[in-house]
């Protein structure tokens, strides 16, 4: 039995393809647990990332922070909140946006600082106010940038928010998990499989995104 | 020019490094060949015997079976045999090798875990029937002992307010659940939603129809937390889970063995046990039931006991020291 041979099995078997436990309902529950995490860890993290950057304060707390984010593991916050708030969404959300936000923060902080001064100079001595300069020069510039932090910031979340079916939510990690469980391999790797795929279309989302979002003037690559 | 220097003293001093560590190697090596030379075998690798007159009591790498350990090992001591232990081991694929050997003499098992390992396609009918369909399957150097009424196997376990609201007791059993069923979320393994001791059995066997299914861990920390915060009404819980008693839970009976049999009973090796010592461990079998022991798992994994003083304490109580 190559993975192969597991994966065409998977996607072949027409009871994969509808239903709760059908291939589009758990891809759309995963986009759906993917998106709120990422939205909340934006909403939290991509203010803060501008304003720090703008004003050039506090980015060594910031970094300090991030780095302290990115070392909680992730499983095991998901399991320590189970117990402690019970079933719920919540437990699941919490260690996704603290995963997501590191990365956004760190690269839209940095974005932001690093973007060349002659611009914000001459924007300033056209008489623009702080909120302006930030919003018509540091960030179409830095946009690039900010774009990678968010697409590493997604493509995690996406390969992370398998760990809600460990405590019964669905979503593709449900396929892994009952796999794993159940010992029925071809449920693992094409679970896995689809978890890759999504992961590769969010690249492409980003990558689209970059090209209809950022200005001509900026994209140098 | 200056890098070269600096990369040769570097190669240098790691070469030093290097032959240090082996040094230092080499000396453990030697000195851990001389120690298992005079123990007289020769071969450092040979599975170490028990000594004659010696009986080896080995546990597998779980709370219950270390305190189960100790429980039969001091029972034997208190006959007078000269008892040593070998706890923490491992899993039944590596313990039952190492009674086999010879390493062990005694080893607690349970009846059901035991026969499934031994011959997995067996689907016995009673926990006697479970014994001798594992005893014919056994190595012709061990022997079943008589096993315990205690038992840790899965069970339909409900919380305090499911009790109440539908009139449970100790005395109810999963069929009592049938006509509420369909109101409560039943919480257990990702395999418990498949298996026929599963969900499955449990609708087949017994008509109940759960109104749906979380998936969760087999009788661990998310089962108990959700059963707790009545997140789940029902879950698959191990019988002799401390948290049943520390949350007082209702662990419902099965009388149409759903759950098969999972009987506390010693494995042993016939010729290293003297009768007086079979004798000791059938008497603390005798003695042990499912609330028994839960009640002694509860002191060890939740007061934080030791198992040795557990085991040495109950024994008192029940006369058999």
């Amino acid at each position: 039995m190559s993975i192969f041979h597991f994966i065409s099995d998977f996607f072949s078997q027409s009871a994969h393809w509808h239903g709760y436990d059908g291939i589009p309902q758990r891809l759309w529950e995963h986009i759906q647990y993917s998106m709120l995490a990422m939205a909340v860890a934006t909403g939290v993290a991509l203010p803060v990332g501008l304003v720090t950057g703008h004003t050039g304060r506090g980015g060594n707390a910031l970094a300090l922070l991030a780095t302290a984010g990115r070392a909680l593991p992730s499983f095991g916050l998901l399991v320590l909140l189970f117990v402690i708030i019970g079933l719920g969404l919540l437990p699941v959300m919490i260690p996704l946006v603290v995963l997501a936000i590191p990365p956004i923060l760190v690269t839209t902080n940095e974005a932001v600082r690093s973007v060349d001064p002659a611009p914000v100079d001459a924007a300033r001595g056209m008489g623009m106010r702080p909120l302006r300069i930030l919003a018509q020069v540091e960030l179409p510039v830095a946009l690039p940038l900010i774009l990678s932090g968010l697409r590493s910031a997604a493509i995690q979340i996406v390969s992370t928010a398998t760990i809600a079916a460990y405590v019964s939510f669905g979503g593709l990690g449900r396929y892994i998990v009952d796999g794993l469980y159940q010992r029925d391999y071809e449920q693992v790797v094409g679970g896995a499989t689809l978890v890759a795929g999504l992961a590769l279309a969010t690249l492409g989302a980003f990558w689209l995104a970059g090209r209809l979002a950022v200005s001509p003037g900026v994209r140098h690559r | 020019m200056g890098i070269v220097t600096d990369s040769r003293i570097h190669g240098r001093r790691s070469r030093a490094a290097a032959a240090l560590i082996a040094a230092t190697a080499a000396v453990a090596l030697l000195g851990a060949c001389g120690s298992s030379g005079s123990g007289g075998d020769g071969n450092p690798l040979a599975p170490a015997k028990a000594a004659a007159g010696q009986v080896v009591v080995g546990s597998n790498n779980f709370a219950e079976s270390i305190l189960l350990a100790d429980i039969y090992g001091e029972a034997l001591k208190a006959k007078g045999l000269k008892v040593s232990y070998k706890p923490n081991i491992g899993s039944r694929e590596t313990t039952y090798g190492l009674i086999k050997n010879g390493s062990l003499t005694v080893l607690p098992e349970y009846n059901g875990a035991l026969l499934a390992y031994l011959d997995p396609k067996a689907v016995p009918t009673s926990a006697d029937a479970t014994d001798s369909a594992a005893a014919a399957k056994l190595d012709p150097a061990l022997q079943l002992l008589r096993h315990a009424a205690a038992e840790d196997k899965d069970a339909v376990v409900v919380n305090q307010g499911t009790a109440a609201k539908y009139h449970l007791t100790a005395d109810s059993s999963i069929a009592d659940l049938a006509s509420a069923a369909h109101e409560l979320v039943l919480g257990g393994s990702p395999e418990f939603q498949t298996r026929q001791q599963g969900v499955l059995g449990l609708k087949s066997v017994y008509g109940l129809d759960f109104k749906s299914f979380k998936a969760l861990d087999a009788g661990g920390a998310l089962s108990e937390a959700a059963l707790k915060k009545n997140d789940v009404q029902a879950a698959d819980l191990f019988t002799t889970d401390f948290t049943i008693a520390k949350e007082k839970f209702i662990t419902l009976k099965d009388p149409k063995n759903l759950f098969g049999f999972q009987n506390v009973v010693p494995l042993v090796r016939k010729d290293d046990l003297p009768q007086k010592g079979v004798d000791a461990l059938n008497a603390v079998s005798a003695k042990l039931d499912t609330t028994t022991l839960l009640d002694l798992d509860t002191k060890v994994q939740a007061d934080k006991k030791d198992p040795l003083d557990v085991a040495t304490e109950w024994l008192k109580s029940v006369g058999l020291s």
